[in-house]
């Protein structure tokens, strides 16, 4: 029987080299139901680590990210075979992929592109002139026994990440927190293993080998997994808006690898380990924390922390060891000896009479770079009067924004009103039925008459959400339909309203002498009832009026 | 850096500990007094590049320096060949090159026979 390598299985084959031998195994398959279902991660308090016993010091985490983004492109990094996440196994590779004798690698210009462009985003100095190199080490999917990187001098270096942690009482306030970039390179992502355990045997599919990937190298100012969790959420958005990558983690786009350790504050950082196979967001929080009471936990016992490498199970919740005895493992880095390095030009260096095809302007591509995240917010609180934690909330569901932006389109209500609408009710029955923006029974268009209906006063409030529940059961009803089937419009007609109340006076003569006393709650009574007699078709503010009038005349 | 760690004793003797080393990193069998010997020889060979002055000489990245690094369109050109690839794979199941389990272990140092270079 085979089966994909990933999640939930133990690692257990020895090393051929020295050292912890580099595993990838790419998540795959789909994230689990579960994830979605729970609370948001920003509901975890905000890196609070284990309170320390009687005279002991505080601990201070420190949290180092590697992620490794697919570049989103037709073909490969240095070949042209195709990019494509499914496909018949070795269906995607050349003949250079297979590493055989006699192939070159050619340089992609859209991955440089790529790289270019999400170093600016980054804010990184872009190197003009970055180099290759060949890491080496043995797995059977890497047929050419080294991956080709950027090990000396990548393509960009030293920029920032800029996320927002929510923090606050009702995690309604946005803190913002900035992580450096150390660099970013291109590298050559591995084929796939599929392990198959009852034959002692492994199945190569080189489909992947050859992709192209950018590898983004974070400064360990992390300390907790909710600030990896938002800084990778970030990084996510930033590659999707750039399209560089569409960095979906569990096609494995975006994978991320996590160094952790504990220090004292004041004292050197301790000892780190290494945790990987983490493949969504909420695994990468759940696993750091974990790691870093781990930690904690072992050495506040006495025990001491091992420079290992560990794997994160996501059913146990816990990192377990890939036990390695071995020591360092030692890559034997080399220059790439069939590339020249790669010269990238600007405005002012841009040689005269060159061909375009073979030129890449730095300049050129910030002119084109798309809107960023963080604009994008600014942008929104700006124009629709939004708080800033609305803003995140929008960027942060799968769809929501476009969503949002297209029932704006659409109707004439104010946008503070549909930003309450789409953030609070509609989004509020996507949770509970834990479905997609994608799969939501309600149209942007349905929505938008919907709040044309309401903002034309033509129903109620109360009217409304009724309207926008019976739209959910996607009985292909519009909003208008529905409105006048339950006969739910509000009554234009104030003199039969008024009629309403005057019977509803008489019928109840108790309450309107408590009213007559002065009992002011009493008018709420009386409003209740004419409103269920006219099944919430009447304005409570309009009874109210009426009711008032009456009383006093 | 790239440079391997010289000799510590300068003398161009490779220890034993070395040659372990390597044959774990390279995959490669040095097998013989004869091949340690003929490592030897290469490692004294190259050092004579030490007796060059390269005082205020910037190193080369490579010896392409000075070309153009060729940027190829985002074309899908290749691929498609899986029949013709397969049939360089001793074992092929499904379309799927078979390897060996993971990474096999090689024999653990002290079950290794003793190396006949001293």
């Amino acid at each position: 029987m085979l089966r994909w390598v990933g999640r939930g299985r133990l690692w257990t084959f020895a090393r051929v080299d020295g050292g912890s031998c580099h595993r990838r195994e790419a998540p795959t398959g789909s994230t689990s139901n579960w994830i979605r279902g729970q609370s948001s991660v920003a509901q975890q308090p905000l890196c609070m680590t284990q309170k320390p016993r009687k005279g002991e010091h505080k601990w201070a985490a420190v949290v180092g990210l590697e992620i490794h983004a697919q570049i989103s492109s037709n073909s490969k990094l240095f070949s042209g075979s195709q990019v494509r996440f499914s496909a018949p196994p070795n269906s995607l590779v050349s003949f250079f992929d297979a590493s055989l004798p006699g192939t070159l690698p050619v340089l992609n210009r859209r991955c440089v592109e790529a790289a270019v462009m999400t170093g600016l985003a980054l804010n990184c100095h872009i190197n003009k002139k970055s180099l290759f190199d060949r890491k080496h080490y043995f797995y059977a999917d890497l047929p050419a026994g080294y991956q080709i990187t950027q090990q000396r001098l990548p393509i960009a270096v030293n920029g920032s990440l800029t996320y927002g942690v929510c923090a606050g009482k009702k995690q309604s306030q946005v803190i913002p927190k900035t992580v450096r970039i150390k660099q970013i390179q291109l590298e050559q992502d591995s084929g796939k293993s599929l392990h198959d355990d009852l034959r002692s045997q492994t199945l190569i599919d080189l489909n992947r080998a050859g992709v192209g990937l950018l590898e983004v190298v974070l400064e360990p100012d992390l300390s907790c997994g909710e600030e990896a969790a938002t800084a990778v959420r970030e990084l996510q958005l930033i590659l999707q808006a750039l399209g560089t990558s569409q960095a979906n983690m569990a096609e494995g786009q975006l994978r991320v690898d996590a160094n952790i350790s504990v220090h004292h504050p004041g004292e050197p950082l301790g000892v780190r380990t290494e945790v990987k196979n983490l493949n969504s967001i909420r695994f990468l929080a759940k696993a750091i924390d974990y790691e870093i009471q781990r930690q904690i936990n072992e050495l506040e016992n006495g025990g001491e922390i091992l420079n290992e490498t560990r794997s994160f199970h996501y059913q146990l919740g816990c990192t377990m060891s890939m036990r390695d005895k071995e020591g360092k493992q030692d890559y034997r880095f080399m220059p790439e000896p069939n590339l020249p390095p790669l010269v990238l030009y600007d405005a002012t260096s841009l040689p005269a009479g060159a061909d375009p095809q073979q030129v890449i302007n730095i300049d050129q591509i910030r002119e084109t770079l798309p809107e960023l995240p963080s604009v994008t917010r600014e942008r929104l609180v700006q124009q629709y009067g939004m708080l800033l934690e609305h803003s995140f909330t929008l960027l942060n569901e799968v769809g929501l924004l476009e969503f949002f932006q297209n029932v704006i389109k659409e109707t004439r209500a104010e946008p503070k009103k549909v930003t309450s609408w789409v953030l609070n009710t509609f989004l509020g029955y996507l949770k509970q039925q834990n479905l997609a923006v994608s799969e939501s029974p309600v149209t942007p268009s349905a929505l938008a008459e919907l709040l044309d209906l309401l903002d034309s006063r033509t129903i109620s409030s109360a009217a409304a959400k009724q309207v926008f529940e019976e739209l959910w059961k996607r009985e292909g009803k519009t909003p208008g339909q529905i409105v006048s089937e339950k006969q739910l419009e509000l009554m234009e007609d104030r003199g039969a309203l008024e009629q309403l109340c005057h019977s509803m006076m008489e019928a109840h003569p108790q309450v309107v002498m408590d009213l007559k006393k002065g009992n002011p709650r009493a008018i709420n009574k009386l409003i209740g009832l004419v409103r269920k007699a006219t099944q919430s078709r009447a304005d409570p503010a309009m009874i109210k009026e009426i009711l008032e009038k009456k009383l006093s005349s | 850096g790239f440079t391997s760690k010289a000799d510590p004793q300068g003398s161009g003797r490779i220890t034993a500990q070395v040659i372990e080393h390597l044959e774990r990193l390279a995959l490669v069998d040095f097998g013989s007094c004869e091949a340690v010997a003929r490592l030897e020889k290469a490692i004294a060979f190259a050092d004579r590049l030490r007796a060059v002055d390269t005082d205020g000489v910037e190193p080369m990245e490579s010896v392409l320096e000075d070309r153009c690094l060729y940027l190829r369109s985002d074309n899908v050109v290749e691929g498609n060949c899986a029949d013709e690839l397969l049939q360089n794979s001793h074992r092929v199941v499904e379309e799927y090159f078979v390897a060996p389990p993971g990474n096999i272990s090689l024999p653990k140092l002290d079950e290794q026979e003793p190396f006949p270079h001293s």
